[in-house]
């Protein structure tokens, strides 16, 4: 590793400024959890590192019930899950920010630091899919806006142009009846990358699913939106026949590869498993 | 899902299961040690054996002022960083160092070229041999690098970022070469060849062409094929393991100063001062007297540290330089270049009369060496029927080179492979007998007089007291119910052996002692050793302070390797004991005016007649009758101390993804004498909870280009706190006839069992035979889905 600047940007326009004029040679330091782990191991390198923490609107931390939640791309993860009220708007996204690492993680590490990353294995981008979470992103021709699941495109890279910046993540307001979970299957009980990660999110409406959105990791090159599974389950009751074939339709959006984390086949049947089990218990949460 | 909510758990409290299941394993560690033990022999009553001091070097270690390799900093310290092979097998055609060489900053740069050339030469490490030339070109290669992560060249420079910058500069050429991993694959004909000088040694027949296959070691007894033929079931299965690393916390760390005067210091995180002095003089070709080796504290070894892997380099970066040089590995270093334990393929077969009793068995074992030959394949033949009376057996036994680093051991080398095959036959044939295993494995038990498929006949030993032991632990006799759970059993055996050890110790006046010794203290042994010496003068253990000494201040004392430290080294300590209460009392006759042989010594007391004088009121009187007094002994106990555990475990699989969740787990060992009854229940809990990963999860990952694709421990899935239950310890105690106090060693026999157990507990949990080690899900999951599908 060698010597690099940092910087601590105070307000989107310097931290952009910075940004675009260094370009590839920049990295952008929210909780540090995977680019100072990245830039020592040499998976990485900086010349310039660009804190973001002091960016007032990258801290943000806005809930209210009628308009959603707006969350800075900064905000670590015990934020989410300590706050009962979000925890209950959006339990998807808690279960995933009580995962990620141990609490020391926790207590640095951010939702938008994990998007960023872009790992296929990502454990709050399925929760973010399932959630129909949206990205707010900077840059020098301005802010727009993307589709959670439209925002990785291959490991480790994502649709941020040079100059632009994550700013937050925002999430509709919690529907009526709705229930979301996300979980994921690791050989150990900590410590581990998702091998399958799934996310669930239904809302029901007279007695049958309205509509339900299902988000997938490490069974593909970025997590995915699993579409056929997702679009299957409107009008459909929520009981196990239901989300046993919705895991059935999830395997076939699934392109896992075999590597030191499992071997294709087992990935495949495990989303399988896990699409039905994190169903079943949003269905739960949804009071269905 | 278990997962998210076991985590949360965690993060409070241990939970009530838990608190009470330590209360479980204190209560039967504290009817363990209460005097109550299985061995014929009388039992003394003990002062300090067998009671809990506070550990010597305890306040040093929490407050973090404990010194480590990496912690020492001498005047002008520079830091050094290694280049590495990124093939699996390569010849090196050409190191051009130059640009390194300029880099700002570099002061010294090696390659293979700086090394002497070492002749083929055995020398004996006290645990296992080696072969100097292989130990030299290990440390640092010359002409091939025979696998990813094997040193080429080293750069040192003021700053450790210095060095790491310029080893990228180092440039090395190399041809590579087609790699060869697994094991049976290397033993194929047409497997490409690691050395063109090794040729199979078959019990001293030498082959004619050269081979991956080191050596073919045969072992027999009685008639095997008669054996067989008098049995009425035989059962002969296939079994494979991957290779697994120690996972010691501490990365390999050196510093070494090459003096002006030719003086040669090392600071080393090694197993052994004295074997770490012998390899690095031999690799360097100095005398053992030009080097001191100063062995630091040491964060875990567990059989990898008794080998060198930085000294040398380190030191002839400091010839070099003029420095004193420290080398650190990194994590990934550490699994691609340093010891692992092999990948192993065994078959065995065993067959049994219907009333139970075995009558044969066969075992046909090949172990992988890694890169250089010497693997830990002996011990494994040794141990794969060491638990039973066994009438007939052969076992065959392959040594063989793959292009992985060099295997080294790892807490009862070879033993845990050959157990996890053995002990599931055995599960299989009690099952097919429909007996208790435990009652199968008593009625077939080693015990004194049993000869061993090796040769060696048993003397006393504690096998069948373990196996009752463990039958009325009340987690055997509890019921396990709840769907997809089930229970398993296994034996283990490790030798512990003996070896060198020397102890000086000198009575200071105010009655306490100074004890040097010369065994790296790894597993608490400093405390052992002095609660040795404290009980044989009679003074509390708090009264003797431990020191373990350099190569210069304490006399020739092999590595702590074989559990046989708390026996040797005790032993040692002891016989010092006894020098000093030998000179002590010729100071009371001098003061009471007597003959020495009058002075009777006992529970710390000196008397003749109705004279009395306390061991800390002669103390107080040496200054005035001679001066200082200085005991000191060398020992030198041969053969094994036998040391056996029995292991129970209930598991629960989740028949949907095949994770194994261990709910209970009891380890029962004989201890011979429990000396520090809390270090016996940590070497039984800790060698259970890495034999317990081995069985679960650890494997080194390869790609088609021989390269291991998971070196971390993010990917090299070592358990964690969440993965392992609190584990229930029993001691039992049949004292070791070769000892005063009779001591066994103990820390190695506990990883033996742990396979075989989980893989007994999965069976009668999911119905399935686990043959194949880890027992990772996505194996427990395809071979629950094969059985579905059948
Ligand atoms: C011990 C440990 C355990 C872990 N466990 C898990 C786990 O269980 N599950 C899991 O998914 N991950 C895990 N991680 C990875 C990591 O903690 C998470 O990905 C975390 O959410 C990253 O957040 P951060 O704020 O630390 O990101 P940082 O490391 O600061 O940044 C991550 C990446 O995003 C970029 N970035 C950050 N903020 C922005 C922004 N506003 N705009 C554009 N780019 C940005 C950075 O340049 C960098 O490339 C673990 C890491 C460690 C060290």
């Amino acid at each position: 590793m060698k010597d690099f600047e940092y910087a601590a940007a105070a307000t989107l326009d310097e931290a952009v400024s910075l940004l675009a004029a260094r370009g590839e040679r920049a990295k952008i330091l929210a909780g540090g959890t995977d680019i100072i782990v990245q830039l020592r191991e040499g998976l990485r390198e900086a010349d310039l590192v660009v804190d973001v923490k002091k960016i007032p609107e990258i801290m943000t931390y806005r809930f209210d019930p009628a308009s959603g939640l707006s969350l800075g791309a900064a905000v670590p993860c015990y934020r989410i899950y300590e706050d009962g009220d979000v925890a209950a708007a959006y339990p998807a996204l808690a279960d995933a920010a009580r995962i990620i690492g141990g609490w020391q993680i926790q207590s640095r590490a951010s939702i938008g630091g994990n998007l960023c990353n872009s790992s296929p294995a990502a454990d709050s981008i399925p929760a973010l899919i399932a959630l129909g979470a949206a990205c707010k992103i900077a840059g020098p021709e301005g802010m727009r806006s993307v589709p959670v699941e439209q925002f990785c495109t291959s490991p480790g890279k994502n649709v941020l142009r040079r100059g632009e910046l994550l700013v937050s993540i925002q999430f509709p307001p919690p529907a009526a009846k709705s229930g979301s979970h996300y979980l994921r299957f690791i050989p150990r009980n900590e410590m581990d990358i998702a091998v399958v990660g799934a996310g669930a999110w239904l809302r029901m409406q007279d007695g049958v699913i309205a509509e339900g959105r299902i988000g997938l990791a490490a069974v593909a090159p970025t997590p995915k939106l699993a579409e056929q599974a997702s679009r299957f389950l409107a009008g459909k009751p929520a009981s196990e026949e239901t989300f046993r074939q919705a895991g059935e339709l999830a395997r076939q959006s699934a392109s896992p590869i075999s590597d030191m984390r499992g071997p294709a086949q087992y990935r495949l049947h495990l989303v399988g498993v896990l699409t039905r089990r994190a169903l079943a218990k949003a269905a739960e949460r949804a009071g269905a | 899902m278990k997962s998210p909510l076991r985590k949360n758990k965690s993060k409070r409290l241990p939970s009530k299961a838990n608190r009470r299941s330590v209360r479980r394993a204190a209560q039967a560690a504290r009817r363990s040690t209460n005097g109550r033990t299985n061995g014929r022999a009388k039992v003394p009553k003990f002062k300090v054996l067998g009671t809990r001091p506070i550990r010597h070097d305890g306040a040093d270690k929490v407050t973090g002022r404990a010194i480590y390799t990496a912690d020492v900093k001498l005047a002008g310290l520079i830091h050094a960083s290694m280049v590495r092979s990124p093939h699996a097998h390569a010849r090196i055609v050409s190191i051009d160092t130059s640009a390194a060489e300029k880099y700002p900053g570099v002061l010294a740069v090696v390659t293979g070229k700086d090394f002497p050339n070492v002749a083929d030469k055995i020398a004996e490490l006290g645990e296992g041999a080696v072969n100097l030339a292989h130990l030299s070109a290990n440390c640092m290669a010359k002409d091939k690098a025979l696998y990813k992560g094997h040193a080429v060249a080293a750069v040192a420079a003021a700053s450790a970022l210095d060095a790491a910058e310029a080893a990228k500069l180092i440039q090395v050429q190399y041809e590579p070469l087609p790699a060869v991993t697994w094991v049976l694959d290397a033993m194929k004909e047409d497997a490409p060849l690691l050395h063109d000088d090794v040729y199979t040694d078959q019990m001293g027949k030498v082959g004619k062409k050269p081979s991956n296959v080191a050596k073919h070691l045969i072992f027999e007894i009685g008639d095997v094929k008669k054996g067989f033929a008098s049995a009425d079931l035989v059962i002969e299965r296939e079994f494979k393991t991957q290779t697994v690393h120690q996972g010691y916390i501490e990365p390999h760390a050196a510093v070494a100063l090459w003096n002006a005067d030719g003086h040669l210091t090392i600071y080393s995180a090694t197993q052994g001062a004295f074997t770490c002095r012998q390899q690095t003089a031999e690799v360097l070709q100095v005398p053992v007297s030009q080097v001191t080796v100063i062995p630091c504290e040491i964060g875990g070894g567990f059989g990898g540290k008794i080998s060198i892997y930085l000294e040398p380099v380190a030191a002839m970066l400091s010839k070099k330089s003029g420095r004193p040089v420290k080398m650190t590995m990194t994590r990934q270093e550490v699994f691609e270049g340093t010891g692992p334990t092999p990948a192993s393929f065994m078959r065995v077969k065993l067959g049994a009369k219907k009333n139970g009793k075995l009558v044969a068995g066969e075992a046909w074992l090949a172990y992988d060496a890694g890169a250089y030959p010497g693997g830990v394949i002996g011990p494994g033949c040794m141990c794969v029927f060491s638990c039973y009376d066994l009438p007939n057996a052969r076992v065959d036994g392959f040594d063989v080179c793959v292009n992985k680093p060099q295997t080294k051991a790892y807490r009862a080398p070879g033993a845990t492979h050959a157990a996890f095959a053995c002990e599931t036959i055995i599960d299989e044939l009690a099952e097919a007998l429909k007996m208790d295993p435990i009652d199968f494995r008593l009625k077939n038990a080693a015990k004194e007089g049993t000869r061993r498929v090796d040769g060696p006949v048993y003397p006393r030993i504690g096998l069948v007291e373990t196996l009752q032991a463990a039958k009325n632990t009340p987690h055997y006799k509890s019921k396990l119910t709840g769907k997809n759970r089930g229970r398993g059993v296994a034996c283990g055996f490790w030798f512990n052996i003996g070896l060198k050890s020397s102890a000086s110790a000198s009575v200071e006046p105010d009655g306490t002692v100074a004890l040097v010794e010369g065994s790296t203290d790894i597993g608490g042994t400093r405390t052992s050793v002095a609660m040795q010496l404290a009980e044989t003068l009679g003074i509390p253990a708090e009264d003797v302070h431990p020191k373990v000494g350099d190569t210069d201040s304490i006399g020739y004392t092999d590595v702590t390797g074989g559990s046989r430290v708390t026996f040797a080294t005790g032993l040692a300590a002891y016989q010092c004991g006894l020098d000093i209460i030998r000179q002590m009392s010729e100071r009371a006759a001098m003061l009471w005016d007597c003959k020495p042989q009058q002075v009777k010594f006992d529970a710390g007391v000196f008397r003749n007649g109705r004279k009395s004088i306390t061991f800390k009121e002669l103390a107080a009187k040496l200054p005035e009758t001679g001066g200082g007094i200085i005991g000191r002994a060398t020992v030198d106990p041969q053969g094994a101390t036998n040391g056996f555990g029995a292991h129970i475990a209930d598991v629960e699989v989740d028949p949907e993804t095949g994770k194994v969740t261990i709910l209970r787990y009891t380890a029962v060992q004989d201890a011979g004498k429990a000396v520090h009854p809390s270090y016996v229940e940590g070497q039984m809990q800790g060698g259970a909870t890495q034999g317990i990963g081995w069985a679960l999860n650890e494997e080194y990952f390869y790609n088609d280009q021989g390269r291991m694709t998971n070196a971390s421990f993010l990917d090299y899935r070592m358990p964690t706190a969440l993965d392992v239950p609190m584990i229930e310890t029993v001691i039992v105690e049949v004292p070791n006839p070769a000892h005063p106090y009779g001591v066994r060693g103990v820390g190695e026999t506990p990883i033996v069992s742990p396979p075989a157990t989980i893989a007994s507990a999965i069976y009668h949990a999911a119905g399935v035979r686990m043959r194949e080690l880890p027992m990772a899900p996505y194996k427990v999951c395809k071979a629950m889905m094969e059985k579905a599908s059948m």
